[in-house]
């Protein structure tokens, strides 16, 4: 028997009274993986999200989670964990006393949940005896994360786990998923910030209105992407510009106010940005730097969303 | 390339047990900064409050057994319950039983809980058995506390009943003891009323203040004229009924009553705020609350619980109108109070003890100067006392002004002669005392009874 699916979700539907949060929703997330769910506010994701923890059932749809049938609202597996809406903490209680807490009501013992081990993953040793009632917001997801990690779940779900974090907070955030994926677990985050999808998604699905309109690996979506605008840094600006207007498939952005500009933005698909480098290299023109202005995965959500926005 | 994970089918989590979600609500509870305010204020408090005040020179004495509490230190622990009733419990089941679920709302950590606990009914059932833990601890405080204070105060000492019969210290402690248990009735009612307010309206604040609110109408309704079947048949009666427990024979009929009906209350709110619980929708996070849905599952349910526990009431005790206060029963209860603190007075006098039976007390009362009929509550009652003493052919008499609520308590005014209750003190062999006889308090039971004796 092979590896199960973490997550399987075929048409799943889900009203509340008129409104129509998800619209036949499939949704394959593999073990191991973290999976990338992005879309503008109000498209679904909460809701996705929602049903994945088991706070509520789908009306219509199957989905399984960890191989096991979900029918019905609180009936996730046990080894589910993560938040939505941000995480619940009480400020009254310190770090160490939500965790504590939590641990005695799945009938552990304190001492030996690894509360200070998920406390040290997280980066709030510090702070563990310290009331959340102070924590920032990134400091309260952490610990919220730190919370999802005490049960040692093969599905963490995170609703937004990036919003607050400062830079440090950001780096033992993504250190903990990458390692959590490297051991086996399976993660579906929700985000706004393209920057930490790209960096820690394999995968990726985009929902719009409640309707999925992409769903696959990071590369595949750059792939299908219209030509994007890069910016393009090199060691002789007019004899680079030279040859970008040159080679095919390359248009200069802007051209008439960049003229003399020492950086370029050229709009191109990445075949011909590649021949654009090749050229440039045989020139003798050292290539400083070369970036999308907007993400890859930036400017297909923008675009896969805009079209589904224009097609309702 | 994907990490090759365990491939046994996960199992559907189970609903942690509720005695692991009663302790989870505890350690939540109970670290709330005016929680442990609460508990601190409620063991501490009324000892010092009970001590404090035994030692002044003025007493409180509006307050049932207020103006007893130079004599003994029980007198204390019912004050305290006098005042607990009225203020004191109701704000306490506010704090508690009514944020105990809006507290979540606030937080907004009913998604974390539900996916944590995995069942709604199981959440209930820890948060309401974690509230009433507390409310109950917060009881206990008042009562050990001001009952402490009392007796290391004031002394171990007998305590005057409502109708000046002496209880030894052993039964003066059973008694004050059995009216704090009595009173949790009613407190169990209002902690229902808070958790249903607590489910009903979420966030706004008005679940907080429900139970004050339903607990200051209640009070409100007691001072009217009211049936006596409606009376009784209120939640809080049993905050007054407990009176009862210090007349001798006691008044357990309107006590039991009270007790019945504000656990039948209790029963029926929990089980609406239940419920109303199951029902709602967690996904929404602004919740604060349906006004619809608090009118037609929260007050139209208990507006005909009262419409029931009153028909149920007259039905019981043959009561359907009137006060219950009548001319009869006033100058019974008059009459025994009399008899009963004329020996207290003989023996501090020094006199020659006489019993109750050679005493042959009556009295004779009047509304308005027989203006009006001699009914109901108003402090316009006039009663002429007539006793005997042996080998005194003259009987002796004493006028009383009389003030009568409407739930049949009363102060007893001594109007003269003054030396038997025209002045507060008395002089005895071992210098001025206060005359029991000047002011007393008194009860009249508001459900029919046959006369004694």
């Amino acid at each position: 028997m092979g590896a199960l699916i973490a997550v399987r979700a075929r048409g799943i539907t889900k009203c509340f009274g008129d409104v129509v949060a998800l619209d036949g929703i499939d949704l394959d997330v593999a073990p191991a993986q973290i999976h990338g769910l992005v879309g503008p506010n109000g498209a679904g994701k909460t809701t996705l999200l929602g049903l994945l923890l088991g706070l509520a059932v789908a009306d219509s749809g199957r989905l399984e989670i960890l191989g096991t049938p979900v029918r019905r609202a609180l009936a996730a597996p046990d080894c589910v964990a993560g938040f939505v809406d941000g995480p619940g903490l009480y400020p009254s209680l310190t770090a160490r006393q939500n965790l504590a807490a939590l641990a005695a009501l799945r009938g552990r013992d304190a001492r030996t949940a690894g509360i200070d081990d998920v406390l040290d993953q997280v980066g709030l040793t510090d702070v563990a005896d310290d009331r959340a009632h102070g924590f920032s917001l990134g400091m309260r997801q952490r610990l919220g994360l730190a919370a999802a990690l005490l049960t040692k779940p093969r599905l963490l779900v995170l609703d937004e786990p990036s919003n607050g974090l400062d830079p440090t907070g950001k780096r033992h955030v993504h250190s903990v998923l990458t390692r959590l994926a490297t051991d086996g677990t399976s993660v579906v985050l929700s985000s706004h910030r393209m920057d930490d999808v790209e960096a820690l998604c394999s995968e990726v699905t985009i929902v719009a209105t409640g309707r999925v309109v992409f769903s696959g690996p990071l590369s595949k979506l750059a792939a299908e992407n219209r030509e994007l605008d890069y910016r393009l840094h090199t060691s002789d600006p007019r004899a680079a510009r030279r040859l970008a207007v040159d080679t095919a498939g390359i248009r200069l952005v802007d051209d008439g106010a960049r003229h003399q500009a020492e950086v370029l933005v050229v709009r191109a698909l990445v075949p011909a940005l590649d021949e654009l480098v090749v050229r440039l290299v045989h020139a003798d023109i050292a290539v400083r730097e070369l970036a999308p202005v907007v993400s890859p995965l930036e400017a297909a959500f923008l675009a896969l969303t805009e079209q589904q926005e224009a097609g309702r | 390339m994907t990490a090759t994970i365990a491939h046994d089918h996960a199992a559907v989590a189970r609903p942690v047990s509720v005695a692991r979600g009663y302790r989870f609500e505890l350690v939540k509870l109970i670290s709330q900064w005016r929680i442990r305010l609460l508990v601190l204020a409620c063991w501490i408090a009324p000892a010092l409050f009970v001590a404090a005040v035994s030692q002044q020179s003025s007493l409180p004495v509006d307050t049932l057994f207020g103006r007893w509490m130079h004599a003994t230190g029980w007198a204390g622990p019912l004050v305290m319950l006098g005042f607990a009733g009225t203020w004191a419990l109701p704000l306490l089941t506010s704090v508690v039983a009514g944020d105990v679920f809006a507290f979540e709302d606030r937080l907004g950590t009913w998604r974390h809980l539900l996916v944590a606990v995995r069942s709604p009914r199981r959440i209930f059932a820890a948060k309401a058995l974690a509230s009433l833990t507390v409310i109950l601890l917060l009881v206990a405080g008042l009562a050990l506390s001001s009952a402490a204070g009392g007796v290391v105060a004031v002394g171990n000492q007998p305590l005057v009943g409502l109708d000046g019969h002496l209880l030894t210290p052993s039964d003066a402690a059973g008694k004050v003891l059995l009216a704090w248990v009595c009173v949790l009735a009613p407190t169990l009612a209002l902690a229902a009323i808070g958790l249903l307010g607590s489910v009903v309206l979420g966030r706004s604040p008005m679940g907080l203040l429900l139970p004050a609110l339903v607990a200051l109408a209640l009070q409100l309704a007691q001072m009217l004229p009211l049936p006596v079947a409606v009376r009784l048949a209120l939640p809080g009666y049993a905050f007054i009924a407990w009176n009862g427990l210090f007349t001798s024979p006691t008044q357990l009929g309107p006590l039991l009553i009270g007790i019945v009906v504000s656990l039948v209350w209790a029963g029926t709110a929990t089980a609406l705020a239940y419920l109303l619980f199951l029902r709602r929708d967690f996904t929404d996070l602004t919740y604060d609350g349906s006004a619809r849905r608090a009118v037609a599952a929260g007050v139209l349910p208990l507006v005909g619980l009262v419409a029931v526990t009153v028909a149920v009431v007259a039905a019981a005790t043959a009561t359907t109108t009137g006060s219950g206060i009548e001319r009869d029963k006033v100058q019974r209860s008059v009459a025994t109070a009399f008899a009963r603190l004329y020996r207290l007075q003989t023996k501090q006098l020094n006199r020659p003890d006489v019993t109750e039976a050679q005493l042959k007390a009556t009295a004779t009362c009047n509304r308005g100067g027989g203006n009006v009929a001699a009914q109901g509550p108003g402090n316009d009652w006039r009663c002429v006392i007539s006793w005997h003493l042996p080998d005194v052919e003259a009987a002796g008499t004493a006028i009383y002004q009389l003030d009568v609520t409407a739930d049949g308590r009363f102060v007893a005014d001594g109007d003269g002669p003054k030396e038997v209750n025209g002045y507060f003190l008395v002089r005895t062999p071992i210098g001025d005392a206060p005359n029991p006889l000047w002011q007393f308090d008194g009860n009249v039971e508001l459900l029919p009874t046959a006369p004694k004796g």
